[in-house]
Parts: structure tokens; C-alpha cells; sequence
């Protein structure tokens, strides 16, 4: 037998959506991450609820790379429908395992084939009654793997008392099944493939969320009043998980409420409510994706020239109506970063791990606030619905910023004397009063037609040309408030690679392939948009900068080009999107064509 | 802001709020004199007034059209929220969480409601949101310069658009479907009965519909009419000088048209003399058309939704302009009250209520695997 390959390999499981082989699956994953080996998981799945083929794909990384990968060493394959498909796409000297009902013919002898009898062995179990059978049979194959490739059980156990929150019967039930397929494959089947997995110490002190679980929890460290919501794949779990931990982590001695979540009659509404309670002084915010978002941008436009604080999550998916709903983009940055009515910009958080989806959740309303600005924070279906293992979330080092706001006491001391959008700290960030304010001066009429510093109605198109300057001014303070870009430099590089949210993975990994290939290469990822100074000297001071995104038209490229034309010449686009997460052997092979050329 | 305030001298009139009248007048209007929509806001002015309502109580929104213009005409020390068009509703429902002592004051059209705004309009009423939403209701779009609405009678004619094909949405059932929870319907010229209503309205909890007709003396006319668009058009020249050197509130400001067309000054069609229960009446409006106003009758009950289904439907199959409550239920909480909010107003609420506490971020994490 050739060397033993110790993890570092991938694992997909065909199944058919809706089977329940969602448990199996994660399953297998936080086993081997309690194990303490580094691992992602992603679901590349169709957008239906039941019936078509899905796939379930994880990587194991010694190294501790997150990113998707395109070759399978292991395959497993239980769907019937995509059995052929599943075999040819196991790599040379892999393991291909299969449940032995599909009486398809195995016609490949480069791999080792492992037959599982998942039907019989779930039979031949008195204690799974006929209902119960589907819904532990996935079970055999995490045994049999387990078994196979050296998993450690009780991590197996660990890892179905989490999903079973503790329930003892179906804790029991499905273990059952893990162990009859281990002991079936240690009995029946010889090992003929090289690849195993080996306890490490690489995952200790880490968790494992994601994104919208870690958005909807900064949210709350955050603050969050105020939560107006449409479902829509892949946001609806950041809404759901707000609404499932509100009550304990905001309960009052009461039990009184300190918020209030709306699910809406479309996406109009939703963030009409949030810019309505965003006005009235709470934190407020919706998400949603970009079929959601398209619909929200009147209002987006509204909030920016009536300068209400507002948080917008959206979690990127492709397409318009269903488009594809369950997979990943970046497509809407360049609809989003001007959306609404015209001569618009807007603030934009970029989180780059699921980490960051909780710091930002609880920093867009900082920033929203401070800067009386709707503040987009753009992430994307591999984040919001894949499990990633990820840094613990930290308290929030700073005090909340509730910004520029004049109540009764502050308006008795200044005598009344204010004005809603007067500048007069010069940083194009006015004061506030927030209605409820009882004091005699402290109203003001919110309005989107043209209005003057003291909020009156005015066609003055001076007033007009004056305001919107004031605002863009107010755009340059924000630089000093977003987070910046994170930069990983390596000695003498000469190029550079810009990049922002899911691709970090897949770029870092490409940094180091290239760095093996001869090909040192500094890579910036941006966290924020308007980009701060720093960004462009990263593009100025390399020969050449890659910019990579997943999207068709290269939207950050054109944003940055447009914003220092003069560097345009050094940017260049890496921008592709098929709704799968980026590979960094993607990323690694467009850099070395581009530099061949 | 830093205008002055008006001060309640020694002899001023004050109210058991110790406000005088002027403390809750708004802007000069800048809608066209005799439009309906102005003895409307003149209306809340004194409503307001009158049951001593601190200004600073009520939160004022509206959506997009002239009708949607006039919070801006009333109550100056309120804060308010002109929105998107056919949008005042969740804007109002989210602002009123801030702080849920308030009352909200909403002014829409009928085709910021009945069209482009139906949606929320009918969303808005079954949540119950603790709102005043008046609906001015003149069967045309008044500021992009009198298209037909949804609510405008089928075999309207009007001038550019020629003949109304489709029914009319009734705003009153619409409502009534939703559950609304105050529904009345009112003509703008009788001063008294609509004073009356809105008071009732600003003490209901949760939702209060009124339904005003609210006659546009610009767009909902004929052609050959002394008061029509044409002869306005055809003196458009003339006027235009008048209106650069006084800025004549005749002049309809800042409409979705292309320019500013002078608009003859009408009087606002008021009743010559109180209408009593059950009354019919004919009223002739600008246009030489007339409208026949009904009272509800005397014993009318208004708690009771078949009831109010029933007189709708009489109504329409009459052609009576039904005026008065139709509908109440007094018993059904108002959103705010629906969720079991603190005391203290969610937007005095401050970090140390609003951030879980430190020892929290250490369970939170052993909770994510
Ligand atoms: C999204 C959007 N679409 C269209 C318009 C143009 N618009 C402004 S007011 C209006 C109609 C208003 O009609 P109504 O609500 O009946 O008010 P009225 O002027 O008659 O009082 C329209 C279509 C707009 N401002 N916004
Ligand atoms: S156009 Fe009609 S609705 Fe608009 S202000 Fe004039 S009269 Fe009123
Ligand atoms: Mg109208």
C-alpha cells in the first residue's frame, strides 16, 4: 500500500436533499474538529426542500486551510440519481464508498471501492421501527468512514449530544447506527485506500458558528431594538437567530422586553420599520439577499439623504426572483455600494470570517449611528449557512457610540439654539433629537424632498448642491470609523491581491501555493467600503494588484478604479462567480496566467 | 429648532396644556386655496388644541402626493416623517416602538393608500399600529397633476385621461376587511363633523381609518368649467410673473409637473349648516358636480362588522357618500401593547440594558460547539 495520507484530504457525500443526511454530515465534521483537526464543511445544494441530488463537501487540513477544494479523495455515495456522476468524480487513488442497494456497475479499479449494506443493517436493528429507518440510516456511513479513515467515537458521540441538545434516546438511537456500520466495516472491509485521520491540538480554543448565527449574535452584543424581516435564503437564519436568542441574553428582572422583532409583509416593509424605529432612536435593522435588497433601495436612498441610522444585512446569494438562492456571491456590491435614487454612496462592512460577522454585528450600529447612515454589511451564503471554525467571539472591546444625539438636557443647556442637518463640527456629521424628546425645540420634520440645515422644505438648488456636499463630506469622517483592510505581506513581493469577505480563505491558501512556486505575493483584505488612504497605497506601492472577487464584472476592481483613476492602470480583475465558494487553485492558476502574459 | 417660540402671553388663550392655538399651527400651506386637504389640517389644528394634546405626544408621518404634503401645515412642534409614497405605514409602525407613549398622526392619499400603498395600508390596519391614518381622499393624483386613482369613480372623466374604465376601491371596507379597528368616513367640508370624528380618533388605542373625501379643485373637474386646468393653463403666462414677486400660496408648490401652473383660488366647500343623524344632502362641488352626503342613522351600530359591511354596501349601491363611525372595537391591543415592552421607552433605554452582560460572551461561545 502506498504512504498514509494523514489528514489532509476532502470527503463529500452525495445525498439527496431533504434525506436528513444533514445530521450525518455535520456529524462527521465536528467530530473531526473535536478531534482538534482543522476542517470546513459546505453544502452544495439544490434549491429545493426535498428530492434532488446534494452534495456535502469537507475538507481536512492539517495545514489548517478552510477553503473549498474541487478534487475528492473520498467519496460517498448514497443518491441513486447522481451514482455515476459521484464515481467518476472520485480522484486517482481515492475511496469511493457507496450503499450497496444502487446496483450500478463500479467500473473504476484506480480507487478503492467500499460497498455499504445501509438498508440491511438498518433492517436488521429492532430497535429502529419502519418510520425511523430513513432517518438514521445515514448514520451506517458515518460509522463505516469512522471506521475506516480512524475517527475517534466518543468525538462522534460529543458531536450527536450537541445536535440532539443533550436528548439521551436519539442520542442513543443514532449512535447505534454509527456503531453497527463501524463494527460492519471492521468485520467485512479491508483498508485498500491511504487516507486517515490522526488526533491534533489545531482546533483548541476554537468554535465552530455560522455567519448568520455570528451576525445575529453581534447584533444583539450590538443592541439590537429593533428587527424588521422578510425569509429569504440564505439571510432567513440570521432573523430567526436573533429571535431565538433575544429572550435569554436581553432578559430583563420582569421578564419585559427591551426589543421587538416584525416579521414584515415584503422587504419594502421591513426596512421601512427598521428606518422608522432607526429614526425614532433605536437600533434597528433588517436581512436579506439581493432579490430583498433590490427591493429595498428607495428606502435605502431615503435613509442616506435623510441621514437615519439603519443596519442592512445582506447575505448574497445569485440571481434575481429565485436566480440560484443556495449559492454564494459577491454580485451585489456594485448595485449596493450607490443604491437608491441617485448620487448616493453608502457605507459597507465587509466581514471576512465568521468571527468578523459577529464584531460587525455589533459595529454596523456603531457606525450607523455615528454617522446617522444606513450601513450595509455584506456577507454571503458560505458564510451565513456553512459551519466554519472560527476564533471565540469577543465582548466588544469599546462602548457603544450612539453618536451625535441631543436630548432634553442637552438642548435646555444650548437653549433650543440647533438645527437637524447643521454641520457644526465640521466633520459633516450633524445632531439629532430623537422624537419622544419633550423638549418645545427639539422637533424636526424628516423628509426626502430637498431641505435646508434647519430641516425646512427647500428648492433652493444651492441649498440642495450644499446639503449633498455636506453629506459626501460626512462620507470622508466615516473613513476613520470602519474598520480597516487587513494586509498579509510577504518580504520582496512585488505584486499585490485585493480582496474582501468568503475569498480570504481560498486567497490565503493561494499565497502560499504561489509563495511555493516562486511567486511572493502581498494580499489586502478590504473589511470596509468607502476604502481608506491605506488601500490605495497598497496598489500604489506594487507593479501590479489582482483583484479578486466572486462576480462576473469585477465590481471591487471598478469601484477602486473609479475611485483613484490615476492607479486604474495596476488593477486587475480575478472576478468569476458559479455560486460555488472560490478554490485557492482557482485563484493561484488565474494570478500565474495573468503573470505569464 | 431655533425658530422662536410662540409664547403664551398674558393674554393669549391657552389650553389645559397651557398652549395657546398658534403652538400648534404648522407652515403656511402651499397646496392650492380651496383644496380640501387644507381645512382637513386646519381641522387637527383645533382638534388638537382643543383636547389639550401636548404636541410633543404625537408623532406625524405621511407617504408621497399633495394630501401627504400637509403634515408639514400642522402641529410644528411634533416630529414628523414624510416618507416614501405608498410607505407611511412602515415607517410609522417601526417609529412608534421608540417610544410607545406616543400617539402617531398619519395623513395619506388615496393613491398613496388605495395603489401604490396597498399593501402596507392593509398591514398596517391588522397589526393594529397605535396610529391616526387619514386617508384625503380626492379620487385623482393631485401632484403628479390628476391622473385617476384606484379610488376614482368608474366613467370619471377627466382631461387628459379621458374615461375611468375600472371600478373604485372603497377605502371603508378595505379597512373593515382588515380588521381595522376605527373606521369612518368623512367629507372635508363639514367642518364640525370631521372635528368630532378626529377627536374620537386621537382617543381610540391602535388604529383609527378615516376616510376623508377631500375634493382636488385642480385635477377632479371638467374641461369646460370656469375652475378647470385649462383655464389655468391658458393664463398660465400672466401668472407666472405674479407668482416670482409674491409668493402667492395659490400657487401650487412643488408638484411632480413641469412647471407651475397658476390655479384659480376657490373657496373651500364647507356645509352652510349642520347635518343631523341620518340626513341626506346634496352638495355641488367646484366642478358643478354634485355629491350626496349621507348621515349614519340614528341608533347606527358601529361595534358590529356586519353591520358596517351592510351600510357600506347600501351606500355604494346608492351613491351616498356614507359619513360618520362606522366601525369600532375599542377592546384590541395596539401593536405596542401586543409585545411585552419595559416601562421605560425603548429609546432611553441605554448600554446597560441593551449589551448582555460580559460573563455572557464566555456561555454564549461554549454554546457553538
Ligand atoms: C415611488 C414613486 N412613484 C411615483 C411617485 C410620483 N407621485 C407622487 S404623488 C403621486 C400620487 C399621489 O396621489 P394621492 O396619494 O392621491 O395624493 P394627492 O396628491 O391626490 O393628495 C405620485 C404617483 C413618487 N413620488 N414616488
Ligand atoms: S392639486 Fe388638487 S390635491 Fe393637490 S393641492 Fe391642488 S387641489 Fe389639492
Ligand atoms: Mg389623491
Amino acid at each position: 500500500m502506498t504512504e498514509r495520507i494523514v489528514n489532509d484530504f476532502s470527503i463529500t457525500v452525495g445525498t439527496v436533499n431533504g434525506s436528513g443526511s444533514s445530521t450525518a454530515n455535520t456529524t462527521i465534521l465536528r467530530a473531526l474538529f473535536k478531534m482538534g483537526i482543522p476542517v470546513s464543511g459546505k453544502n452544495l445544494f439544490p434549491s429545493n426542500i426535498q428530492g434532488l441530488p446534494t452534495w456535502y463537501t469537507i475538507r481536512v487540513s492539517k495545514d489548517g486551510y478552510l477553503a473549498r477544494r474541487d478534487e475528492r479523495e473520498i467519496v460517498i455515495a448514497i443518491n441513486p440519481n447522481s451514482f455515476a456522476k459521484d464515481l467518476d468524480s472520485v480522484a486517482p487513488g481515492g475511496a469511493f464508498f457507496y450503499a450497496d442497494d444502487i446496483k450500478l456497475a463500479v467500473t473504476r479499479t484506480d480507487i478503492a471501492v467500499y460497498p455499504m449494506p445501509i438498508k440491511s443493517l438498518v433492517k436488521s436493528n429492532p430497535e429502529i421501527t419502519a418510520n425511523l429507518r430513513d432517518l438514521v440510516s445515514n448514520m451506517v456511513y458515518v460509522g463505516v468512514l469512522a471506521q475506516m479513515i480512524g475517527m475517534d467515537m466518543t468525538k462522534i458521540e460529543q458531536a450527536l449530544d450537541f445536535h440532539f441538545k443533550h436528548k439521551a434516546k436519539p442520542i442513543a438511537l443514532n449512535m447505534s447506527m454509527v456503531k453497527a456500520g463501524a463494527e460492519w466495516a471492521a468485520a467485512n472491509l479491508e483498508k485498500k485506500d491511504p487516507f486517515y485521520v490522526e488526533s491534533m491540538n489545531k482546533t483548541d480554543g476554537m468554535i465552530m458558528a455560522d455567519g448568520n448565527m455570528a451576525g445575529a449574535l453581534g447584533s444583539i452584543y450590538g443592541g439590537v431594538q429593533f428587527v424588521g424581516w422578510y425569509p429569504i435564503t440564505p439571510a432567513t437564519s440570521l432573523a430567526e437567530s436573533i429571535n431565538d436568542y433575544l429572550p435569554t441574553l436581553r432578559k430583563t428582572v420582569d421578564g419585559k422586553e427591551t426589543y421587538a422583532v416584525v416579521q414584515s409583509e415584503d422587504e419594502l416593509a421591513a426596512i421601512g420599520m427598521a428606518i422608522g424605529a432607526g429614526w425614532a432612536g433605536l437600533r434597528a435593522m433588517t436581512s436579506t439577499s439581493g432579490p430583498g435588497l433590490s427591493l429595498m433601495t428607495e428606502f435605502y436612498g431615503l435613509a442616506y439623504y435623510t441621514e437615519v441610522p439603519v443596519v442592512v444585512w445582506d447575505v448574497q446569494r445569485m440571481g434575481p426572483s429565485t436566480g440560484l438562492p443556495t449559492r454564494t456571491s459577491q454580485g451585489d456590491l456594485g448595485f449596493a455600494a450607490h443604491m437608491g435614487h441617485g448620487d448616493t454612496n453608502h457605507i459597507i462592512l465587509m466581514p471576512g470570517s465568521v468571527n468578523e460577522c459577529f464584531e460587525f454585528g455589533w459595529r454596523a450600529f456603531d457606525v450607523a449611528e455615528r454617522m446617522q447612515a444606513p450601513v450595509l454589511v455584506m456577507s454571503d451564503l458560505d458564510f451565513g449557512m456553512n459551519q466554519w471554525m472560527t476564533e471565540p467571539f469577543k465582548y466588544p472591546d469599546v462602548p457603544m457610540d450612539r453618536g451625535k444625539v441631543l436630548w432634553e438636557v442637552d438642548l435646555e443647556k444650548i437653549k433650543g439654539d440647533w438645527g437637524r442637518y447643521v454641520d457644526k463640527d465640521g466633520d459633516g456629521i450633524p445632531y439629532r433629537t430623537i422624537p419622544g424628546n419633550r423638549h418645545p425645540n427639539s422637533a424636526y420634520f424628516t423628509r426626502g424632498t430637498g431641505h435646508d440645515e434647519m430641516a425646512r422644505y427647500s428648492e433652493d438648488t444651492q441649498t440642495w448642491v450644499r446639503v449633498l456636499d455636506r453629506i459626501k463630506r460626512k462620507y470622508e469622517t466615516a473613513k476613520k470609523y470602519l474598520p480597516g483592510p487587513v494586509t498579509h505581506k510577504q518580504d520582496g513581493a512585488k505584486i499585490g491581491v485585493i480582496s474582501f469577505g468568503s475569498t480570504d480563505p481560498a486567497i490565503l491558501e493561494a499565497q502560499q501555493m504561489l509563495a511555493g512556486k516562486g511567486l511572493k505575493v502581498d494580499y489586502m483584505r478590504l473589511r470596509s467600503l468607502p476604502s481608506q488612504d491605506e488601500v490605495f497605497e497598497f496598489i500604489g506601492s506594487h507593479e501590479r494588484v489582482y483583484i479578486v472577487e466572486m462576480n462576473r464584472d469585477g465590481h471591487l476592481r471598478e469601484i477602486l478604479m473609479v475611485e483613484k483613476p490615476e492607479l486604474a492602470t495596476k488593477m486587475s480583475s480575478i472576478a468569476y462567480n458559479d455560486g460555488l465558494p472560490l478554490t485557492a487553485k482557482f485563484v493561484a492558476n488565474a494570478i500565474l496566467k495573468l503573470e505569464e502574459k | 429648532m431655533s425658530d422662536s417660540l410662540p409664547m403664551a402671553g398674558a393674554n393669549v388663550q391657552v389650553n389645559a396644556a397651557g398652549l395657546s392655538k398658534a403652538d400648534y399651527r404648522g407652515a403656511p400651506s402651499t397646496l392650492c386655496v380651496g383644496c380640501g386637504h387644507n381645512s382637513i389640517a386646519n381641522q387637527i389644528v383645533s382638534v388638537c388644541y382643543e383636547m389639550n394634546i401636548v404636541p410633543e405626544n404625537i408623532l406625524k408621518f405621511s407617504g408621497i402626493g399633495c394630501s401627504s404634503k400637509s403634515p408639514t401645515y400642522f402641529l410644528n412642534r411634533t416630529f414628523g416623517f414624510n416618507g416614501l409614497h405608498g410607505r407611511m405605514p412602515s415607517v410609522a409602525t417601526g417609529a412608534l416602538f421608540g417610544d410607545r407613549s406616543m400617539r402617531g398622526l398619519g395623513v395619506s392619499g388615496d393613491g398613496d393608500s388605495a395603489s401604490i400603498g396597498m399593501g402596507q395600508f392593509k398591514h398596517v390596519m391588522r397589526r393594529n399600529v397605535n396610529m391616526v391614518y387619514i386617508v384625503e381622499n380626492n379620487g385623482v393624483y393631485g401632484l403628479t397633476k390628476g391622473q385617476f386613482s384606484a379610488t376614482a369613480d368608474k366613467g370619471l372623466e377627466l382631461k387628459k385621461q379621458g374615461t375611468n374604465m375600472y371600478l373604485p376601491v372603497d377605502i371603508c371596507m378595505e379597512a373593515l376587511a382588515s380588521r381595522a379597528t376605527f373606521i369612518a368616513r368623512l367629507f372635508a367640508g363639514n367642518a364640525k363633523q370631521v372635528k368630532e370624528v378626529l377627536k374620537a380618533a386621537m382617543a381610540h388605542r391602535g388604529i383609527a381609518v378615516i376616510d376623508i373625501i377631500s375634493p382636488c379643485v385642480t385635477f377632479n373637474n371638467q374641461e369646460n368649467t370656469y375652475y378647470s386646468y385649462d383655464f389655468g393653463k391658458a393664463n398660465e403666462e400672466m401668472m407666472h410673473e405674479v407668482s416670482f414677486q409674491q409668493a402667492d400660496p395659490s400657487f401650487h408648490q412643488g408638484s411632480e409637473g413641469s412647471s407651475i401652473s397658476y390655479i384659480p383660488p376657490k373657496p373651500e366647500i364647507m356645509l352652510e349648516a349642520d347635518m343631523i343623524e341620518g340626513e341626506i344632502r346634496e352638495v355641488k362641488l367646484h366642478d358643478g358636480s354634485s355629491i350626496q352626503l349621507k348621515n349614519l342613522e340614528k341608533g347606527y351600530n358601529p361595534t358590529n362588522r356586519m353591520e358596517a359591511m351592510r351600510v357600506l354596501e347600501e351606500a355604494q349601491e346608492n351613491n351616498w357618500l356614507l359619513t360618520g363611525i362606522i366601525y369600532i372595537d375599542p377592546s384590541k391591543p395596539a401593536l405596542t401593547e401586543l409585545s411585552n415592552l419595559v416601562d421605560t421607552p425603548l429609546n432611553r433605554l441605554t448600554e446597560k440594558d441593551l449589551r448582555p452582560a460580559p460573563e455572557t460572551m464566555a456561555k454564549i461561545n461554549s454554546l457553538m460547539f
